[in-house]
């Protein structure tokens, strides 16, 4: 039995990082960057298609921002690490909140994805962890370390291709790339919900909105594994 | 027509309690699925057995008592209907029917399919209210407030604090419950005054009693007798966010 709160009001962190509403908002907003990056790193990948220079320049362009790229990666981790540590944390006390479970299980309008975003989201987590060692730090495949292309730089392009011609790692990527939209459509859709943004009108729209940014990102990703498997993008001069 | 109840038994807060078979004689279609347990209960009675405990009280879908999760659905899945009302001929001769008590940490169980809601009580007690001297009736339009405001406070006043969101909820959460009752202050002028307190401590004390978070299961609306939509917990949210940045005592 508990007594009615007549502690101290809580200061504005500790209010964002304890309350269940404001733990709720941290998850939306970090949310909405990892989506943000999500986008806007499929639509930078989509570059392949447009041939070896524009995504080498791309990469260049990207290295070239020296230390405020450094400064963009620590924030994107620092947001990541704080969507996955609430995240748990959140999943934890609403599992404990039942400690006693219903013999009967029933569900009536909860989606699937909403039910398994914790799953969809630590196989997300442990995806992204393979793919910057594989693509960013390149020690699960450290040849890609050598290529350059004839400029000297290195060479994305080569290194994309390469990668996705192993048909295991390209498989990866598809599931794993699937997995994230799936989290995403109902990610989308309840963030919104989260800052206070929806109504009955706005829902069944904003659902649809979700499941179409989901999809249209899954093909935006998998179009560059697909493209490697059926021969469409090819490794210049036929291979290295 | 004849039915075969799979029902929770628990002596006491202590007990563990298991699930128990009944079966249910001679129930015509018309009755309530209370009026369907006092039968069963009379044949047990007579047997010697102890009766089924359960919530009731007004039978007629306004005061909020019954509870019980039905097939895994609290209230027993018809939209905009409490257990009360719920007539028989929602189920077919021969089913077999799970009876449950609501389950939330927040909600411990008294005796078989009662549980204490009292946490909704101290969430009430911490902000649920406006603070006005009492005295001599207002007059009826001294305060203006517009027609479309007044409606949605009255379809969030219309909760009647059953606790089915938080029995259908999977993290056995009550924000629908906590959200309809800010909401539905925070919509009146009377209730502005003080409503950066109220949605702090309310969902203060929401924390406090052990219920889950919202992640947007929208479970809670589908069960919801009153059919309060998950628009108040959008509304909530806000109320929140406001508050945030402001101090209170």
């Amino acid at each position: 039995m508990s007594t009615i709160g007549l502690e101290k009001p809580r200061s504005l962190p500790a209010e964002i990082s304890y309350a269940s509403v404001g733990k709720k908002v941290l998850m939306a907003v970090t949310g909405l960057v990892a989506f943000a990056y999500v986008l806007g790193h499929m639509l930078g990948n989509l570059q392949i298609f447009a041939g070896r220079e524009r995504l080498n320049d791309y990469a260049e362009f990207l290295h070239s921002l020296g230390w405020l790229l450094w400064v963009i990666r620590v924030f994107l981790f620092a947001f990541f690490v704080i969507h996955v540590w609430k995240g748990i944390q959140l999943k934890l006390e609403n599992w404990a909140s039942r400690p006693q479970r219903y013999v009967k299980n029933n569900t009536v309008q909860a989606s699937l994805s909403s039910r398994t975003m914790i799953w969809t989201g630590l196989a997300v987590l442990s995806f992204v962890v393979y793919h910057i060692l594989h693509f960013t730090v390149r020690i699960t495949n450290p040849q890609y370390q050598k290529m350059v292309d004839d400029l000297g730089r290195p060479d994305v392009y080569s290194m994309v291709i390469t990668g996705y011609q192993n048909n295991l790692i390209a498989v990866v990527y598809i599931i794993a790339v699937g997995l994230v939209c799936y989290h995403l459509t109902h990610g989308i859709a309840s963030m919104f919900q989260t800052v206070g943004l929806n109504n009955p009108r706005f829902q069944p729209v904003l659902d649809k909105i979700a499941w179409t940014l989901a999809v249209l990102i899954f093909l935006g990703f998998i179009s560059i594994p697909l493209g490697v498997m059926f021969g469409i993008l090819q490794l210049p001069g036929g291979g290295l | 027509m004849n039915l075969t109840l799979h029902v929770w038994r628990q002596k006491n807060a202590q007990d563990k309690g298991r699930m128990e078979t009944y079966q249910a004689h001679d129930i015509t279609p018309d009755m309530s699925f209370l009026e369907m347990l006092d039968v069963v209960n009379e044949e047990l009675v007579a047997k010697g057995i102890e009766p089924i405990h359960f919530d009731h009280d007004c039978r007629e879908g306004i005061c909020g008592a019954c509870s019980l999760v039905i097939n895994g659905i609290p209230h027993g899945g018809k939209r905009g209907c409490t257990t009360c009302e719920l007539r028989m001929r929602n189920f077919k001769d021969g089913d077999e029917i799970y009876v449950e008590p609501f389950r939330a940490r927040a909600f411990p169980v008294v005796k078989d399919l009662m549980v204490n809601r009292s946490a909704f009580d101290r969430i009430l007690q911490a902000g649920g209210f406006v603070s006005v001297n009492t005295g001599a009736v207002p007059d009826g339009n001294a305060v203006p407030i517009p027609k479309t405001d007044a409606d949605r406070a009255m379809d969030a006043a219309a909760c009647i604090g059953c606790g089915a969101c938080v029995a259908a909820c999977k993290n056995a959460s009550a924000m629908l419950f906590v959200a309809a009752k800010v909401t539905h202050l925070a919509w009146l002028p009377q209730g502005k005054v003080e409503r950066e307190r109220r949605v702090k401590k309310m969902v203060a004390q929401m924390d406090k009693e052990g219920f889950g978070n919202c992640t947007n299961y929208y479970e809670c609306e589908a069960v919801c007798p009153k059919n309060i939509r998950v628009e108040v917990i959008a509304r909530m949210n806000r109320e929140y966010l406001r508050a945030l940045p402001k101090k209170i005592e």
